[in-house]
């Protein structure tokens, strides 16, 4: 058996493997549910059922997907210019940290001036934490896998510090938690009594932007050319260093967005497991997605039902919620799969 | 050159059809090999003769038709099929591994390299033997990285034959060859013959094409349009049916140079790998006027081609474009003081390969032309993609394809429009026919003769004698980082051209670095 590429993919073919991957996962999971006692169908019908069976499961799947939209977003501008950036989980909690900084009565403002603020004070915040690695990797050449993967752990235990120390929450009774952020600081909800909140909203308006600037603007087109093929946008007068600066401050700030939404949309305070690897999710996601920014919509929106359906159905069942992680995994090694039979067809000899 | 033996073929194909998409590689193509005979493939670039001869040995399948080896018919897409049959090829791009040595690739599928009792002596003997009969000299024991590009392609032939080769593919085997390693091959390959081998030889080359080969085919857009003994046929007639008309090169009058456009005084650049900077050279390119830049690849040509392109800047030394000094200097900045630049490697530097073509043709002026306020006019663009495409004969499915697609000629020609539509002053062309079809190279030529006429000072940077010799008005050698004073056309022959290639004409004068 081998591989022949195929020069021009048919729509037909670009669509028929990534359908054909979801099906393909599918099946493995419900292998899975087998071997861990369950019987598939009740499984899988329960992660359904957990994820989209009622207005309570649904709106905790879109709660869970606008990180995962954020972070998506973030890695996928970052992957398109072939900037790797592993170091979302950093940067959503740079956003955090200042959302509780600004957020719990250090400013006093009418709500729509300071969420605006704090909003743009966290996406600086991302934007600057990627923006070192980013220097590091034009002016010195330092691979920016590493620097931004080191980089989050250094920064979550900046955020211990910081929970045990200035941030700590006098009234905490000593947990390391940062105080309650006012009334004002706090994103509303969409829909009073639903718990749903505006960060959700942000998010799909940071897709559509996104989508924007890759497909219409001279930014999006110059990123996408240094991704491609960096001596050839160099020759061709693209400024590229100042096109990857100009794709980390992005990239950085759209994972810090993540950070403000769920400490003033959904927590409320800031904690140390204010992020379950949102930032490392975001790579699945954005990969998913085929690094398309609308894609990520539909890709986080994926992997928040599997995560939110899967913890009811190990209440209801008793298969273990991993069955989560597995799926997720399975998942991505479809979808690749699946990217590369669009492009390749298998010969046999 | 020995005559044709058998009237039973050894390779016979039957009706070959090959498409990609919407565009055809092969159309019916039918042709026998018989034993002990070459034939020629010629055909411009895109014609189809790579993809033909990827069917035959398996790389590709085709949609229609039949390849028989031996009277025996091959099974589709299979190289191994191929290669047991009989059927050696030696690629354009070699396949071998750089970190292994030259007896190791050459077994190397052939049987497992690491076999508890991996019989090393005997393959290295019969390597040995093949060597010597075929006139294939090559120290089995060398790693591969360590070999000149003519060694390595040594190792590929002897690849072909140690699997007992009866039918010899080569496809563009001169390309990366001299003059010298060339006639080696041609004798290697007289020796295949005479012990009764076949090959299919595919060559841009005319002269090489008529010196080696008994029968002529000729592909044009994936047909065969043309099968001629080379006994009955000579280069003028080759040239037209290539390009299906009566081609010429560019009939030159003489220049009418203007003033100074781009001058460099006493300038000097850092080294570039482990080929020189620039060593206080010293250049004026002039208005209506081509300068060509001839020598040895590797001898700071890439240093001058990076300095015009804005690549680098100097270290030492001024740079005038139109007599003002350069300050600020980058591509942008060159191309913004109307510098025309036609890169050495297509591929590479010239093109992103999975763009299309609307987005290559605007690389360079999206900010300037195609663009407000940083929102991208794509109508526009692609409108101006389509009028090139028109424009400069570009054969692609439209502005939406994929200029990986395109052959190198396609290609080159979208880069020419893309550079010349803007009216430059001055024009760079870096090897801007290597690897081209004579019907491309004609055409190149022809654009950059006409961009002169129209008062363009171009700078051709080339390998090929020939073709400085025929287009420059003035001619630069350059050697070891050292620019040559200027030549008037016409004032040097080729061998004083030589001499100073090899570096021993600039004696006297100060170049120290």
């Amino acid at each position: 058996m081998r591989l022949e590429p195929i020069a021009n993919p048919s729509l037909a073919r670009r669509l028929t493997f990534p359908a054909l991957a979801i099906v393909a996962t599918i099946v493995i999971a419900s292998l899975l549910a087998m071997i861990a006692g369950g019987n598939p169908m009740a499984v899988l019908g329960q992660i359904l059922i957990g994820a989209f069976g009622s207005k309570f499961a649904l709106l905790e799947t879109l709660n869970r997907a606008t990180p995962l939209i954020f972070t998506g977003l973030a890695i996928a501008v970052a992957f398109r210019a072939k900037l790797w950036n592993i170091g979302a989980e950093a940067q959503l909690y740079a956003g955090a940290v200042v959302v509780a900084v600004l957020g719990t009565g250090a400013l006093q403002m009418p709500a729509p001036i300071l969420l605006t603020v704090m909003a743009l004070a966290a996406m600086m915040a991302g934007a600057f934490l990627l923006l070192v690695p980013a220097l590091l990797k034009t002016r010195l050449g330092v691979d920016e896998v590493v620097t931004t993967l080191l980089f989050n752990f250094i920064f979550l235990l900046f955020v211990s510090y910081l929970l045990e120390g200035p941030l700590k929450d006098p009234m905490g009774m000593g947990w390391p938690k940062s105080a309650r952020l006012i009334p004002e600081a706090r994103l509303p909800r969409i829909v009073d009594g639903l718990r749903l909140h505006w960060g959700f909203a942000l998010a799909l308006i940071a897709a559509v932007i996104v989508w924007v600037i890759d497909a219409k603007t001279t930014l999006g087109f110059e990123m996408r050319a240094v991704g491609q093929n960096v001596e050839a946008a160099r020759f061709a007068g693209i400024p590229v260093t100042k096109v990857i600066l100009k794709t980390a401050l992005l990239s950085g700030g759209l994972a810090a967005l993540a950070g403000f939404s769920e400490v003033a949309g959904l927590k409320g305070s800031l904690t140390l497991d204010l992020s379950p690897g949102f930032g490392y999710t975001g790579i699945v996601v954005a990969m998913l997605a085929l690094l398309h920014p609308l894609g990520v919509i539909v890709a986080a929106l994926f992997v928040a039902a599997i995560f939110v359906g899967a913890d009811s159905m190990s209440r209801a069942i008793g298969v273990p919620s991993y069955l989560a992680d597995i799926m997720l995994a399975t998942a991505l090694l479809c979808m690749v799969l699946a990217i590369l039979l669009t492009k390749f067809r298998v010969r046999r000899d | 050159m020995s005559g044709v033996e058998s009237a039973q073929p050894v390779l016979r194909l039957q009706n070959i059809t090959k498409r990609f998409g919407s565009v055809t590689a092969n159309e019916a193509v039918t042709f026998d090999l018989a034993k002990g005979e070459v034939i020629a493939l010629l055909g411009e670039n895109g014609a189809g003769k790579t993809t033909l001869m990827n069917i035959l040995f398996g790389q590709y399948t085709a949609d229609e038709g039949t390849v028989t080896v031996f009277g025996k018919p091959l099974p589709p897409g299979n190289p191994r099929a191929a290669l047991d049959a009989g059927v050696g090829m030696v690629h354009q791009h070699f396949t071998l591994a750089e970190n292994l040595t030259v007896w190791e690739n050459i077994v190397l599928g052939a049987q497992p390299l690491h076999a508890p009792r991996l019989r090393s002596g005997a393959a290295k003997a019969k390597i040995r033997g093949l060597s010597e009969e075929f006139q294939l000299k090559v120290d089995p024991d060398a790693k591969i990285g360590a070999l000149t590009v003519g060694e390595r392609q040594r190792v590929e032939i002897l690849k072909a034959l140690y699997r007992d080769a009866r039918i010899l593919i080569l496809d563009e085997p001169t390309a990366v060859l001299t003059p010298q390693e060339t006639d080696a091959l041609f004798a290697t390959l007289r020796t295949a013959i005479d012990l009764g081998l076949s090959i299919v030889f595919i060559s841009h080359k005319l002269h090489e094409v008529m010196a080696i080969s008994n029968r002529v085919l000729v592909l044009r857009h994936g047909k065969l349009v043309a099968e001629r003994p080379t006994l009955d046929t000579d280069r003028a007639e080759l040239s037209a049916l290539t390009v299906g008309a009566e081609t010429s090169a560019p009939d030159l009058a003489p220049a009418t140079p203007g003033a100074a456009l781009l001058t460099l005084c006493d300038l000097s650049t850092s080294a570039i790998g482990t080929a020189p900077g620039l060593r206080h050279a010293n250049l004026t390119l002039r208005a209506g006027q081509i300068t060509g830049l001839a020598g040895v690849s590797g001898n700071g040509q890439a240093a001058l081609s990076d300095l015009i392109s804005g690549l680098v800047t100097p270290q030492t030394g001024q740079l005038k474009v139109a007599g003002d000094i350069v300050t600020a200097w980058s591509p942008r900045d060159a191309i913004g003081q109307g510098i025309a630049r036609i890169p050495e490697d297509r591929h590479k530097t010239g093109t992103i390969a999975d763009f299309d073509l609307t987005e290559n043709t605007i690389l360079e002026t999206y900010a300037t032309q195609f663009s407000k306020r940083g929102w991208m006019n794509w109508r526009k663009a692609k409108a101006h993609a389509e009028s090139l495409i028109e424009t400069y004969d570009v054969r692609c499915s439209g502005p939406d394809a994929r200029i990986r697609l395109l052959s190198g000629g396609n290609m080159q020609k979208l880069i020419l429009g893309r550079v010349l539509e803007n009216a430059p002053r001055i024009i760079l062309a870096n090897q801007p026919v290597r690897g081209l079809d004579i019907g491309a190279v004609n055409y190149v030529h022809g654009r950059l003769a006409a961009a002169r006429d129209a008062g363009a000072a171009v700078l051709l940077i080339s390998e090929d004698l020939d073709e400085i010799m025929r287009l420059s008005d003035v001619i630069h050698v350059i050697s070891d980082g050292r620019l040559s004073s200027e030549f008037a056309r016409g004032t040097m022959q080729p061998e004083q051209l030589g001499v100073w290639m090899a570096g021993d004409g600039f004696e006297g004068h100060d170049y120290a670095a």
